[in-house]
């Protein structure tokens, strides 16, 4: 016996009236509910099978979809706060509204789709998963992506992208369409893919400005594949032309070495 | 002469170290609105702070005493009053003073709390100016007794802060009682200055006010330098530097906004070498001569003075600040569900990069109306 | 480039010993010994040795002696012979000067300085062999005060209590991860804690699924290269700690260099096989106090309010501060780190200046939080250099609550504190990824080593305490009185919160 009693917020009964379900669909009512709260609710639902949650009213309510280790759709309306779906495992959250910083931090599995702009850190150390934002990044946007074998997360950012996007990259797909910027613009982001050692950014046209440690390449067969796959689905999420977006070229970047510091030190 | 780092600093650390929440809520008609939305924005990132400060700067609340310097000052004895009390009466015409209303809230341990709308003595004015005479006796009585620490000295707008979270703060000094145009509001989360009435944002001078989010690593030096220009760095925090540095470069070496946020958040070296020759040559010389004042480390700041709001982060943005407008309404904030709680809807939205300034400016600066009054 | 760097070390042979066995050749991992079969002699390449003891200790017939080389420049103080040869080396290079394992300067250790009380005549000594002597250690946050209330002639306790680590004994195992040092050393930690009813902690390179069994006594990391960190591992600790900093190192991130990313290290880090392994700098979801907070109740909601969440910072000015606005921030547990703390790979220009001793930062940081009334709020575990049971009993006097031993874990384990920690080739099998190396730690006998350090440790702390007359270790916790100093000015007395020895 070393560890003791096992403590577990519990749900306020006052909470219990906000809760409604109808066709399998458990609603919500998220107006001035603590997090804390609104968390417990969504684990307690996710314990009792749902499949099908809808937040409204959600506003600055932080780490939505953490802890939830299941297949569950949660639809939320509103602006989630901090660290939506971070280190989460499963589920596919869907926000009608911006999200705001480090959505999807060390995110192991699930997806993430926002319906608008994202904050910065989005995807920071994601490790598994799937993120689309409609349109602008924050800073930081998917620094440190890992991959491992079959592992690999992805982030699609229709906009543009904050500086110091995929810095640390060591494995992963980045996506920038740069759909928010005008013609011949260039997204404004310094220092992309930094001390980038693995994984791959793709870029819609020449859009990025890449950093050091990073070169530019020609797309293949096997990218176009991805970038299609990746591609397909944000015009199915976000009812955009696709034919449209695919109508330009593509470019890679990629780390020159997996090793960038190995001669950074002498013995 | 005492100071005030017994209650600034009790541990004599270097300086005050905190996190926090901002938001900035401005109507650019001068239309002037109650405080319930800025609460409520500031409300909502109850989780940025830890209950151990909160502030909100207003501009635009004393109309009918428009002319005059109001002075919030805080007492943590009677004597300290008396005291500021015989030095106020030398130096300026008291038009009128009373304690200012506050009522039991959340808020721990309330010192005494008094208004005073003042008049600098002409006799004594001498040379200087108005403003240069009012900041110096501010300094005056917030070193001479220790006791007395003056935290609002602008004209028409007011400093409201302590020792809570900012919603109770605004509780304690009844604040739904005032009307303003433009509203700063800060959260705070101390590490070193726990119960220090005056440790919370904004900090004011004049009426410029400074809310502040992040921890300066230059601080030593961007002290020292304001410190050759003769400003006394009683609060030893960040904030206080901010605010200095802003008055030394816009109020007394009269520098455009455009031009100050070049010296806080200097472009980096990679930047000025790909500028045109004349551009270098500018922007090499603001970090050859400011290099001082540049704020290096974590920050995003709201700074305010009448007609003016002023959003800045960092250079390489490592603290969030995000705005939006709506109609005739310019917000700023941490977190963008507080904008979003008052005004769920935006004409139009973003975060701010780092190192470029987001200005608010009244469309005409010398009219502002109540809102009520429309 | 011609080298000009003399070897730091001269191998002496003796031939009339030397038995031609060979197992210097087959133990030295830096290629130092080779066997001339042609003149039936064994030569060394002294240039290669780094003194690790190894071919000494195994050497059957005693043959081998290691030498400083005395060729070195004229005496200079300033100018000494290791900085003259840094100097050369980066010359050579261009490259930034590593090194391994904790500051090897003097004058940075206030315990030799410290002196403890013992009873005599006004209340007796205790003999903790025959009478009780306890040294249970929980760590977590402590509520302010208990809601209780006696319901028939028993008590019916009504708060809840934060979760906490029960530890039989005031020692735990510092971060060591998974990657810097092997599998086996790995094991060893984990079963030696469990057994001894302490803990050991995963370093940053996650948790291999191998020794999830132990889970119970493990505390896990979350740093900022975030490696292995996914809801199994965060649930699978006893704890969850959120490194910041670290003693050797306070302030910069590391590299674990692609060579050693084996593909055993790369799953349980979950990166590619042969990459560097990238921590960055800070955590760069923490830039400001507040977003401590936001992670650490972000790992809260990850483990459903069930685990202690601990923060670990390097000892630095003003960790007081800090530390203030950490137990603020929700941390359950705060682990501090001194200037002498230890590493697998560090720049060795900030390895020996940067950070400030773990003497000063207990005695700081435990005087602050309970002058602002939180110290119930967390525990301090102590680290950074702590050498024996002395070390441990006097830093728990000063105010911690238990300490991390990392060295001396190694040390018991069979390293030499060689401190090329870095170079992957750890000759004693400790820090090294290559299996045939790795194989030279048996973790049964390592565990074994380990407990009985761990077991010699407990009873001599039970002996001082009992010298002191005290039987609990909760009344020695933050007691300063039992604390005396030897030769330190009045500000370090202050700093300390102890009397002068005779005062």
């Amino acid at each position: 016996m070393l560890k003791e009693e096992k403590r577990f917020v519990e749900i306020d009964s006052k909470y219990v009236p906000r809760v409604k379900v109808k066709d399998r669909v458990w609603k919500i009512d998220a107006e001035g509910m603590y997090y804390k709260d609104l968390n417990s609710l969504l684990r307690d639902m996710c314990n009792k099978g749902a499949e099908k949650i809808l937040i409204r009213n959600v506003c600055g309510q932080r780490y939505i979809g953490t802890d939830l280790n299941a297949e569950v759709e949660i639809d939320i309306h509103g602006t989630p706060g901090n660290d939506m779906g971070a280190f989460m495992s499963g589920p596919l959250i869907t926000v009608h509204g911006n999200a705001q910083d480090g959505c999807g931090n060390t995110m192991n599995d699930g997806k993430i789709v926002v319906h608008g702009q994202a904050g910065d850190l989005t995807g920071h150390s994601m490790r598994g998963g799937q993120i689309f934002v409609r349109d602008d990044v924050g800073y930081r946007v998917g620094i440190h992506m890992k991959e491992y074998k079959r592992k690999i997360p992805d982030i699609v950012i229709g906009g543009a992208a904050g500086d110091f996007l995929a810095e640390y990259m060591a494995g992963g797909v980045v996506v920038v369409l740069g759909l928010t910027l005008g013609e011949c613009e260039r997204c404004k982001a310094r220092f992309v893919g930094t001390g980038m050692h693995g994984g791959v950014i793709y870029e819609r046209g020449d859009i990025l400005e890449v950093g050091k440690g990073t070169k530019l390449m020609k797309v293949g067969k096997r990218d176009m594949q991805v970038i299609e796959r990746l591609v397909k689905e944000y015009c199915e999420r976000f009812s955009a032309d696709y034919e449209i977006i695919m109508n330009a070229k593509f470019h890679k970047i990629v780390p020159v070495s997996k090793r960038p510091y190995s001669k950074l030190y002498s013995n | 002469m005492r100071n005030l780092s017994m209650l600034t600093n009790p541990y004599n650390d270097d300086k005050d170290f905190d996190g926090c929440s901002i938001f900035g809520m401005m109507n650019v008609e001068g239309k002037r609105f109650s405080s319930r939305d800025p609460i409520k924005a500031i409300a909502n990132m109850h989780e940025r702070g830890n209950g151990l400060g909160g502030g909100i700067a207003v501009y635009g609340i004393y109309p009918q005493f428009e002319n005059y310097y109001a002075f919030h000052i805080m007492y943590l004895s009677r004597d300290a009053k008396e005291k500021t009390d015989r030095t106020l009466a030398t130096s300026f015409n008291i038009i009128y003073d009373e304690e200012m209303q506050t009522r039991p809230a959340k808020v721990i341990d309330p010192p005494m709390v008094w208004r005073y709308f003042v008049q600098p003595r002409k006799r004594r004015l001498g040379k200087m100016t108005a403003d240069d005479y009012v900041t110096e006796k501010v300094m005056q009585i917030n070193t001479e007794t220790g006791k007395a620490f003056v935290f609002s000295s602008g004209k028409n707008m007011g400093v409201f802060k302590g020792v809570g979270y900012p919603e109770d703060v605004a509780d304690f000094f009844c604040l739904e009682d005032y009307w303003g145009y433009l509203w700063t509001v800060h959260g705070r989360f101390p590490t070193n200055t726990p119960g220090w009435w005056g440790g919370a944002h904004p900090f004011n001078i004049l009426d410029w006010t400074v809310v502040h989010n992040g921890e300066l690593s230059s601080y030593g030096i961007n002290r020292r330098f304001l410190e050759m220009h003769g400003y006394k760095c009683t609060m030893q925090t960040d904030t206080e530097v901010l605010a200095y540095a802003v008055d030394l470069l816009m109020r007394r070496q009269k520098l455009p906004i455009e031009i100050v946020t070049k010296v806080l958040a200097a472009p980096l070296w990679s930047e000025i070498d790909n500028m045109e020759p004349k551009q270098q040559q500018a922007y090499r010389a603001i970090r050859q001569t400011y290099g001082s004042l540049l704020m290096n480390g974590p920050f995003s700041i709201i700074v305010a003075h009448h007609g003016e709001m002023i959003g800045l982060t960092d250079r390489i943005k490592l603290r969030p600040l995000v705005a939006g407008t709506k109609g005739d309404f310019l917000y700023m904030s941490s977190e963008e569900s507080a904008i979003r709680l008052v005004s769920p809807t935006l004409d139009k939205f973003w975060a701010l990069r780092g190192g470029e300034p987001v200005v608010g400016k009244l469309r005409n600066p010398h009219k502002t109306t109540s809102l009520e009054e429309n | 480039m011609k080298t000009n760097l003399l070897p730091e070390f001269l191998v002496e042979r003796d031939e009339r010993r030397c038995i031609r066995c060979k197992v210097c050749v087959n133990q030295c991992t830096y290629e130092t010994h080779s066997y001339d079969e042609e003149d039936d002699v064994i030569c060394s390449k002294d240039e290669n040795c780094v003194n690790c003891q190894r071919c000494v200790t195994f050497c059957p017939t005693h043959a081998i002696t290691i030498r400083k080389n005395p060729n070195v420049n004229t005496e200079n103080a300033n100018w000494t012979v290791a900085a003259i040869r840094d100097l050369k080396k980066q010359a050579e290079t261009g490259g930034v000067l590593l090194t391994g394992m904790g500051c090897d300067k003097p004058n940075l250790t206030y315990w030799d300085r410290l002196l403890l009380n013992a009873s005599q005549v006004t209340n007796p000594s205790i003999d903790p062999l025959r009478e009780p002597m306890e040294i249970r250690t929980y760590l977590g946050a402590k509520p302010d005060e208990l809601e209780m209330e006696m319901e028939n002639g028993s008590i019916l306790l009504k708060t809840k209590l934060a979760p906490q680590l029960r530890l039989n004994t005031p020692i735990l195992f510092s971060a060591m991860s998974y990657g810097a040092i092997s599998l086996n050393v790995h094991e060893a930690l984990a079963r030696a804690a469990t057994k001894c009813g302490t803990y050991f902690n995963t370093g940053e390179g996650g948790l291999d699924k191998r020794l999830y069994k132990y889970g119970d006594h493990a505390i896990v990391q979350v740093a900022s290269g975030r490696f292995g960190v996914h809801p199994d591992y965060l649930n699978a600790g006893a704890a969850v700690e959120i490194k910041i900093g670290q003693g050797a190192k306070p302030g910069i991130g590391g590299h674990l260099p692609g060579e050693k990313v084996t593909p055993d290290v790369a799953r349980t880090r979950m990166i590619p096989t042969g990459t560097d392994a990238l921590s960055p700098a800070p955590q760069h979801d923490i830039y400001s106090i507040e977003d401590l907070r936001q992670l650490i109740y972000a790992l809260k909601e990850a483990t459903n309010y069930t685990k202690s969440i601990s923060v670990k910072i390097a000892a630095v000015h003003n960790s007081a501060a800090i530390a203030s606005g950490m137990v603020r921030a929700g941390a359950d547990i705060i682990a501090l780190d001194g200037v002498r703390g230890s590493t697998g790979a560090a720049p060795k220009i900030i390895r020996d200046n940067v950070g400030i001793p773990i003497e000063l930062v207990i005695a700081q940081v435990d005087q602050r939080l309970r002058a602002e009334g939180i110290r119930n709020k967390a525990s301090i575990i102590a680290a950074g250099g702590i050498r024996s049971s002395g070390d441990v009993i006097k830093a728990i006097a000063l105010g911690a609550d238990a300490v991390y031993i990392g060295t001396a874990a190694l040390v018991a384990v069979g390293c030499t504190v060689c401190q090329r920690c870095y170079t992957g080739k750890c000759p004693w099998g400790i820090a090294t990824n290559d299996p045939w190396i790795a194989k030279r730690v048996n973790s049964d006998i390592a565990t074994e080593r380990l407990v009985n350090l761990l077991r010699g440790w407990s009873l001599e702390i039970k002996d001082m305490m009992g010298g002191m007359g005290i039987n609990a270790i909760e009344s020695l916790r933050g007691n300063r009185l039992a604390l005396r100093g030897v030769g330190l000015t009045d500000t370090e007395l202050k700093i300390l919160g102890v009397k002068m020895a005779g005062a």
